[in-house]
């Protein structure tokens, strides 16, 4: 008998969700993006196709962040009081291929923005940038219940993804979703059940398969990243064994997680083994977003632009086929 | 695990009659009932009364394929009829079955090679069921091998070990469970295994009862596909319960019914 190569044979692939909408399509977006469609385990291209490279966005705040560290006033300070502005210098000065806006003005403990002038903030970063765009609420779901559905309107036919839908709330934003054709984040607490049972639950309300974006929730390295991880790893198996009730592509809050941990942010002066507190950030940050990328993540919403700027490298060399492909 | 639609062979009265009538409908009636059941193969015998064993599967595979497009198992004794149904089948079929004998086995694995279809093989020969497992791996690693020599990738092959009724051969159980084991350790990559489950309980008050303890246990050991009743809402709830249990499937509140969708 003739050598063979014994390779992986999957039944099934991730399915391509398209983000964002042209002017022919019916948004005003200069271009979409696709992600997912990988029939192999990430970046196995001797086992499959993997179509679409996975993508990096940049976080942007419709209110100025007052807890975040100061050394984003170096890139972010002139921009931080403008969504519109702050998402502009995102594409064009540190390459992000789309932008995710966190309406964090509308938590009533805070700004409590109305979802008109929600919907307002989103009009504007529309029109800033020609490149697709997520949209996250403020996280209490009362609240987001009501400004969520007046962004989808306000940007019908922009083919946004909008999050997130949880387990105990996910009905009106699925609705939105529906009617003014949107994608649509489904997110469960580090839990493959749940994040099964949820895809269930919003294709039953007949949103389809192809506009669900899984969010798994991610740590950062050190903060239990391993269990973000495994939860992926199961998802991609399940999807490349046919399970398509958990075949989404998935997006992970990378900048956020890493950001909030004193790795990141201490600086030199209060442990002065552990180097300049800004690399440091960036390289923990890199990190995450690396590990994860091997985990199958596929849109991985960065914080500080030079991290971005180096997973962004990684992604472009991990995209190159291998010499076992020949 | 996956189930190929037993219901629509000539053994039954009523696909009996149908063909005897040349009247499609209760065919086609099976085809539709089953595939909504639950069905990914759906099984076609002519049974012992077709006095033409080619002309009656060729039109048991047109009138099943005018309402269903699921896959077809193709099942006689008769290669002629197989070959003939191969000829118009729209999609890659199964040949139910092959023993491990010479020079059938010849027959049948160029037959599947030439139109891309999945072979059955039965773990027995001229000497008839074994009575014991070792006997049975034996047929099937020499199955495995012959298959392998003609080119069949081991997906394409399903083992079938050969059930015998409880009431009658209770001592086959145990054995036939051991089989499926042994053939998924025997071989790598392994061969598939298949079983026509509902022999386990022929001629039994608990018919379906049986059925489904019977696919659960077949689960646990290695089964991937039974000929079995698709119309049997718990026994499919069994499977797909079985293969929760087994990590066959990752677990959500509504793994019944999404594994009665992915059937399809």
């Amino acid at each position: 008998m003739t050598f063979r190569a014994v390779k992986e044979k999957y039944r099934s692939k991730v399915g391509e969700v398209i983000l964002g909408a042209t002017k022919s399509q019916g948004g005003t977006r200069g271009h979409t993006i696709t992600v997912g469609g990988e029939s192999a385990l990430p970046f196995l291209h001797f086992e499959g196709e993997i179509p679409n490279r996975p993508v990096v966005a940049l976080e942007v705040r419709d209110v100025a962040p007052t807890d975040w560290h100061a050394c984003f006033s170096a890139y972010y300070g002139d921009v931080f009081a403008d969504p519109a502005a702050w998402a502009k210098k995102c594409v064009d000065e540190f390459a992000a291929d789309l932008i995710v806006l966190h309406l964090e003005g509308a938590d009533p403990d805070g700004k409590d923005a109305s979802p008109e002038d929600c919907a307002k903030v989103v009009r504007n970063v529309l029109a800033a940038v020609e490149c697709p765009l997520v949209v996250f609420g403020c996280g209490k779901a009362e609240k987001d219940n009501k400004v969520l559905p007046a962004v989808a309107e306000a940007a019908a036919g922009e083919n946004l993804l909008i999050g997130v839908a949880e387990q105990e709330n996910y009905k009106s934003l699925t609705a939105a979703c529906m009617v003014h054709k949107h994608n649509i984040i489904a997110q469960s607490p580090i839990d493959i059940n749940i994040c099964k049972q949820l895809n269930i639950l919003i294709t039953e309300m007949n949103l389809p398969a192809n506009r669900i974006v899984i969010d798994p929730t991610i740590a950062a390295v050190g903060y239990g990243l391993e269990y973000g991880y495994s939860i992926m790893e199961r998802a991609r198996n399940g999807a490349l064994q046919g399970d398509s009730m958990l075949a989404m592509p998935m997006i992970g809050n990378v900048g956020y997680e890493v950001w909030k941990i004193k790795e990141a942010n201490s600086s030199i002066e209060d442990f002065p083994g552990w180097g300049q507190q800004e690399t440091r950030g960036i390289l923990w940050e890199t990190t995450t977003a690396t590990a994860l990328l091997q985990g199958g993540m596929n849109i991985l919403v960065m914080r500080h632009p030079k991290a971005a700027a180096l997973v962004k490298e990684n992604i472009a060399e991990l995209m190159q086929k291998s010499e076992l492909e020949n | 695990m996956f189930i190929i639609g037993e219901r629509i062979n000539g053994m039954f009265k009523d696909i009996a009659q149908a063909i005897r009538d040349g009247d499609p409908r209760p065919i086609q009636e099976w085809a539709i009932k089953q595939e909504a059941g639950g069905a990914r193969y759906l099984d076609l015998n002519t049974g012992p009364a077709a006095k033409d064993q080619v002309k009656t599967m060729r039109w048991l595979v047109e009138k099943t394929q005018e309402v269903s497009n699921l896959p077809l198992a193709l099942d006689s004794t008769n290669y002629d009829a197989i070959e003939a149904g191969l000829e118009i089948c729209k999609h890659p079929a199964m040949i139910n079955s092959v023993p491990a004998e010479w020079p059938k086995m010849e027959r049948v694995f160029t037959m599947a090679l030439k139109y891309n279809a999945a072979v059955i093989g039965l773990a027995m020969n001229e000497q008839g069921i074994p009575k014991d497992a070792d006997t049975r791996v034996a047929l099937a690693m020499e199955l495995v091998a012959a298959a392998d020599s003609y080119g069949i990738p081991m997906e394409d092959l399903y083992i079938d070990p050969l059930v015998l009724p409880c009431n009658v051969g209770q001592d086959h159980g145990p054995e036939v469970m051991q089989t499926l084991r042994q053939v998924k350790l025997l071989a790598d990559p392994a061969p598939r295994t298949v079983v026509g489950l509902s022999n386990i309980s022929q001629g039994t008050k608990k018919r379906e009862l049986i059925n489904r303890i019977f696919a659960a246990m077949g689960v646990a050991n290695g089964l991937d596909a039974a000929v079995a009743d698709a119309c049997d809402p718990e026994l499919i709830e069994a499977i797909a319960t079985a293969r929760i249990i087994m990590n066959l499937d990752i677990y959500c509140d509504s793994y019944v019914e999404l594994y009665r969708k992915q059937q399809k």
